[in-house]
């Protein structure tokens, strides 16, 4: 089986060449185009199942499998090749999976845009980069998926390229990605040789790094440099500060990419390239602080944010960033486990809102334009109550919203709790993590419910011209809905604790891949919490009872009360107003870097180039001309000059010559 | 075949006399003939990419060898060429590129086209006896051909100020020779007195044999790299080139970008680093980090230009300041790195001047601003645009990307690693002012009511730019096949200048250089 690991990139890059060569001449039927885009992401779901369940009954946990070689030169030796392991198995199964049903998903939400198959052919292209990013065998290859996931986000982002703010986002998605490129290339370099030049094993390949990295040296100052290297790579796809901010401006795409990309696959490729290579960054202790405070701090402003946006995809997105930063405390605190656990289940959960408010969206949209209103189909402020009109998309929207917050049974409240059970018990622990994130974890539940009642329930907010034409989705949009929430429901059951009587199969499932580093680096549970189920279970419970008050404020405030939220902002405008303008960071970023870099270089053109560079040669030739005429009995122009000249330039060389 | 090289080169020559008798009316006429010559020759030069020889030898192959000129006892030069792996895919590069630069004059050329065309086949045959001229002075001979065409293309058929740029072009270029020249009878006249035999004329491998003493191998050396790094173009000698590729007519600016720069950096591998090893060693730090000011220098200027060709024209010196970089790491890495962003940039930067040509003759303007929105008219375009934007850009799976990616490791590994770091910068940079480019120009709305009749791309149009998409995906896919036949020859050449380094190194620090051997052990 494994010799067919190609087969999964591969199938998505067919599928996206087909509708991009021949979708708009040749097959032109929207249903054609939709199966071929679906059917190709399908069928390396199949193949992945295939290899998932193989590996999952294999006592030999890592697979490679190498196609070609991609360029041999010198030491450096990189091959197109594969690598399957529990990690790679489970990552694959996610982006086909939920890939799929977002496919699925599309033919319903484009139907009738003009670059249907435009569309499909990058959201293909999209799946073949995200899964040569977690399937490849050395960090090329993976980087090869890590800016290819950026170019199809670029391009998916403009999808809407006649819109200004679309070509925007779409360039500062690409170019902020790239800041974090320029960190995976350096962390990249420095691995290389400093493993090659200084140990002789010249390598780019996980598996031969990851054995080769004790050589390194615990805590040293190359794998410190370059683990941070990498993290600065990290938080550019994964949209952490300092590099968070092109992921709210990503909205301009249409809504199945911010559910594909921009919440359950692409973003989370940095955690995963953590998880990749967990060794090298667990015996760094100091990058491994620096992840978890990032993660924290990032989780915590992101979910601040949250708190007044009336834009519901804005809203989705800035919790997203919010939950990543979970994902890196996770990894921080050398919870590796806990880190992809979360990044599995907000797959499900957070595609699952992002498809539930493209649902909202597309009936919005479709009952305005109904009733010729210019009202922002987006904005919550122009809904409510939208319950009664869409019930199937209100159930998994609101499964999906008590997931996010926290409430057991559902998904994310295992992943959710492991992680910051290990921040605060593990040996990397860190407290100020712990209490950022548990501050996070109620605060996102109060404003992932404040936009829920906001949709769904209380007065409807629409013009009342549009009121009665909302209507639920088709088969096509609901069916991956309800998908996913069902795995929102019970995703979490495969990490359930053993203080609460399961198994944590998922913690066995990734001991081949995580144990290692775990056991050698002394990273875990301390050994005074490890058996006292008591503080698990104190820890357990106040995050259920932070949940349960963040979302008891959002019903007070957003139902029962709705005169209050208006009161708040009234008292704290100067704090709303920070807030609501997402602190400033953008604004900042344009003044500190993006307007200096354009000054310094218009000075280096129109300063540099123009007056000193050609001012010199333009004085030279002026004073050439002046000779010139002077001389202008012996040469008729230009070359002419020039001969003479040469003819001077041998003399002058050949009594330099004799005279020595 | 024995005289392979020499047909090739001259074909075009000849056919540039077949040119001369046609009637000077018939337009169509003569851009086919040129098309099939140009063709012809390309078909010509093809054994040189099948010959497997390439890949386990470093030696020169295809060699012929005549005595051509003589002035006495004193003075001896020799028709002398032959084709290593360094040479190869630039003499591949130049044959591959001139049919479709050919191809672009369609309908853009339309004044005197027998003048033109003539030009076009007499900087072929420049281009070529440039890259395989195994004596330096044949070589000189070459390269001072190669200018007078360009001068007139750019003088001739160019845009508002011709005149200015096509004088600038020919100023800079000319001094920088001028020097060059001086230096390589210098070399001669020493290596005579080191008792070579004068028959063997300005041989290459005769100079490289040589043990010029370091003093004297500072001034040669900034003789032979003044001349070079005009033609890179370096930062700051790189003024010219904007100025010359805006007013140079589409197939101008293709060649000049594609072949007449790559003559300055094929200088350096060929010429300047191993005649000079002692010089280029002191001299490596000061060309470093000109090539990294010129990434990143080039590239914020880039970001600023209201002109597409302009922009173009400093992405260029952008990248040559990667090739450069790559060149002066000094190990194979940098080296192949370099030499396949040689070729790389012949091929997207090409094809960018292309684009701009396709939008030219369409608007008569180059003026970004005058653009938006041109998606929605030119999807076919906007396709074609996009996937080079992003291998200028230096995308993974594309050509640029294995190019950068060996320079920079190539780089980092050498002394230079803080150079490479910042060079790195130069990634993000690109990205910058490509993409800002190519939203303002392909995306939006559409503003101009004149862009709203603009027709997509012909089928000749769409026929030029395949083999160049081909080439993106090939060498970003599969550059072994570049590699593998480059990479002897370059190893070689490693070693020989090291060697030397290592010698020169013990003389003036034995200590030092005993510690680098160990460490490079």
């Amino acid at each position: 089986m494994y010799d067919k690991l190609w087969l999964i990139p591969f199938f998505p890059l067919v599928g996206s060449i087909i509708n991009g060569l021949f979708g708009k001449r040749f097959i032109r039927n929207e249903a054609a185009i939709g199966a071929i885009g679906t059917g190709a992401v399908f069928l390396s779901f199949l193949v992945s199942c295939s290899c998932f369940f193989t590996l999952l009954n294999d006592p030999v946990k890592v697979h490679q499998q190498v196609v070609a070689s991609w360029m041999t030169v010198g030491q450096l030796q990189v091959d197109w090749g594969f690598l399957l392991d529990p990690l790679s198995a489970l990552m694959i199964m996610v982006v086909t999976g939920v890939g799929s049903l977002i496919h699925l998903y599309s033919i319903g939400y484009m139907h009738g845009e003009e670059g249907f198959y435009r569309f499909f052919c990058y959201l293909n292209l999209f799946v073949c980069a995200m899964l040569m990013l977690v399937l490849g065998n050395n960090a090329l290859v993976m980087f090869i998926g890590w800016e290819g996931v950026g170019l199809c986000s670029y391009l998916l982002i403009g999808y809407y390229f006649e819109k200004k703010s679309a070509g925007d986002a779409a360039k500062k998605a690409f170019v902020v990605n790239r800041v974090g490129d320029f960190g995976f290339l350096v962390g990249l370099f420095t691995i290389f040789w400093t493993l090659g030049s200084q140990h002789g094993v010249w390598t780019l390949n996980f598996v031969e790094i990851s054995e080769n990295a004790h050589l390194l040296g615990f805590g040293g100052t190359v794998v410190t440099v370059a683990t941070l290297c990498f993290f600065l790579g990290a938080t550019g796809k994964s949209a952490q500060i300092p590099l968070y901010t092109w992921l709210p401006d990503a909205m301009e795409g249409p809504t199945p990419v911010s559910a594909l990309i921009h919440a359950a696959t692409m973003v989370t490729a940095g955690v995963y390239m953590i998880g990749r290579m967990n060794v090298l960054f667990a015996m760094s202790p100091t990058t491994m602080t620096v992840v978890a405070l990032i993660g924290a701090f990032t989780a915590i402003v992101a979910a601040s944010i949250g708190f007044a946006q009336n834009d519901i995809k804005r809203v989705l997105a800035y919790s997203t960033v919010s939950q990543l930063g979970f994902m890196f405390m996770a990894m921080g605190v050398g919870a590796f486990t806990a880190g992809i656990f979360h990044l599995m289940t907000h797959a499900f959960f957070k595609a699952c809102l992002f498809l539930g408010s493209g649902s909202v969206i597309h009936a919005m949209h479709h009952a305005l334009h109904h009733a010729h209103l210019d009202d922002d189909p987006q904005d919550m402020r122009n809904m409510g109550g939208l319950k009664k009109y869409m019930p199937i998309t209100w159930a998994t929207f609101g499964i999906s919203c008590i997931a996010i917050a926290g409430i057991p049974p559902l998904a994310g409240f295992f992943s959710k709790d492991e992680i910051l059970w290990w921040t605060f018990g593990s040996t990397r622990g860190n407290l100020l993590v712990w209490g950022i994130g548990a501050i996070t974890a109620g605060m996102t539940a109060f404003y992932m419910f404040r936009c829920f009642f906001m949709t769904f329930h209380g007065e409807q907010r629409t013009h009342k011209k549009a009121k009665d034409h909302v209507h639920e989705s088709p088969w096509v949009i609901t069916v991956p809905l309800m998908v996913l929430a069902f795995l929102a429901v019970v995703g979490g059951f495969v990490g359930v604790p053993a203080a609460l009587g399961g198994h944590n199969q998922i913690h066995h499932y990734f001991e081949p891949v995580f144990g290692h580093a775990q056991e050698v680096y002394k990273i875990g549970i301390k050994e005074a919490l490890e058996h006292s189920h008591a503080a698990e279970y104190g820890l357990m419970g106040l995050s259920i009872a932070i949940a349960v008050i963040g979302i008891g404020i959002a019903f007070t405030m957003y139902l029962k009360r709705p005169e209050l939220p208006g009161r708040f902002t009234a008292r704290f405008s100067q704090l709303h107003r920070w807030v609501y303008n997402k602190w400033f960071v953008d604004e900042a970023y344009d003044v500190l870097f993006v307007n200096s870099t354009k000054k310094f270089a218009t000075f280096c053109w129109k300063g540099f180039d123009v007056k000193v560079v050609d001012g010199v040669v333009n004085g030279t030739g002026k004073l050439v001309n002046v000779l010139s005429t002077a001389l202008r009995y012996t040469q008729s122009g230009l070359l002419h000059n020039y001969a003479l000249t040469m003819v001077l330039g041998t003399v002058v060389m050949v009594a330099i010559f004799l005279l020595q | 075949m024995s005289n392979l090289l020499s047909l090739m080169t001259f074909f075009p020559l000849v056919g540039m006399v077949v040119l001369l008798f046609l009637p000077r009316e018939s337009d169509r006429l003569l851009k086919t003939v040129t098309l099939v010559i140009t063709l012809i020759t390309f078909v010509i030069s093809l054994p040189l990419a099948f010959d497997d020889a390439f890949r386990t030898s470093a030696e020169m192959r295809y060699v012929e060898f005549a005595q051509w000129i003589n002035i006495g006892e004193y003075f001896r030069m020799n028709y002398y060429v032959g084709v290593d792996g360094i040479s190869l895919w630039l003499v591949l590069l130049t044959t591959f590129i001139m049919p479709i630069a050919v191809l672009s004059t369609w309908h853009a050329v339309e004044k005197n086209t027998k003048g033109f065309m003539a030009l076009l086949l007499l900087l072929e045959t420049g281009m070529l006896g440039a890259f395989i001229a195994l004596d330096v002075f044949l070589f000189y001979i070459f390269w001072e051909l190669m200018l007078i065409p360009m001068y007139f293309l750019i003088g001739i058929w160019g845009g508002k100020n011709r005149i200015y740029a096509a004088v600038k072009f020919f100023i800079f270029t000319a001094v920088g020779s001028l020097l060059m020249l001086v230096a390589i009878i210098y070399v001669y006249y020493y290596a005579v007195k080191a008792g070579m035999p004068f028959q063997s004329g300005f041989s290459i491998a005769h100079f490289y044999q040589l043990d010029i003493p370091a003093h004297l191998q500072t001034w040669l050396f900034l003789a032979f790299a003044f001349s070079f790094a005009i033609k890179v173009p370096m930062f700051p000698v790189h003024t010219w080139l904007p100025d010359a590729h805006t007013e140079a007519p589409t197939a101008g600016s293709v060649i000049l970008a594609a072949i007449l720069l790559k003559m300055g950096t094929y200088g350096y591998i060929r010429f300047a680093i191993p005649l000079f090893p002692a010089a280029t060693l002191k001299f490596t730090p000061l060309f470093a980090i000109l090539a990294v000011i010129g990434i990143i220098y080039g590239a914020l200027v880039a970001m600023m230009q209201d002109d597409v060709k302009k922009l173009v024209a400093y992405s260029s010196v952008s990248h040559l300041g990667f090739v450069m970089l790559g060149i002066f790491a000094m190990n194979l890495q940098g080296l192949s790195g370099g030499m396949l962003q040689m070729i790389n940039h012949g091929i997207s930067t090409g094809a960018l001047f292309l684009i701009v040509g396709f939008l030219y003759e369409r608007r008569h303007t180059r003026l970004i601003a005058d653009f938006g929105g041109i998606s929605k008219k030119m999807p076919i375009f906007a396709t074609i645009f996009l996937i080079i934007t992003f291998s200028s850009i230096g995308l993974p799976g594309t050509n640029g990307f294995v190019g950068e990616f060996l320079i920079l490791m190539g780089a980092f590994e050498s002394n230079l690693r803080w150079l490479a770091i910042l060079g790195t910068t130069g990634v993000i940079l690109a990205a910058v002012y490509m993409l800002w480019m190519f939203q303002r120009v392909m995306m939006g709305q559409i503003t101009n009511p004149e862009n709203e009749e603009l027709e997509d791309l012909s089928p000749r149009e769409i026929a030029l730019m395949l083999p160049l998409l081909l080439f993106v995906f090939w060498i970003g896919v599969y550059p072994n096949t570049f590699f593998e036949k480059m990479n002897p020859s370059l190893d070689n050449l490693i070693k020989q200048v090291k060697g030397k380094q290592q010698i020169v190194m013990m003389i003036e620090e034995p200590t030092r250089a005993v510690a680098e051997t160990t460490v490079n052990q």
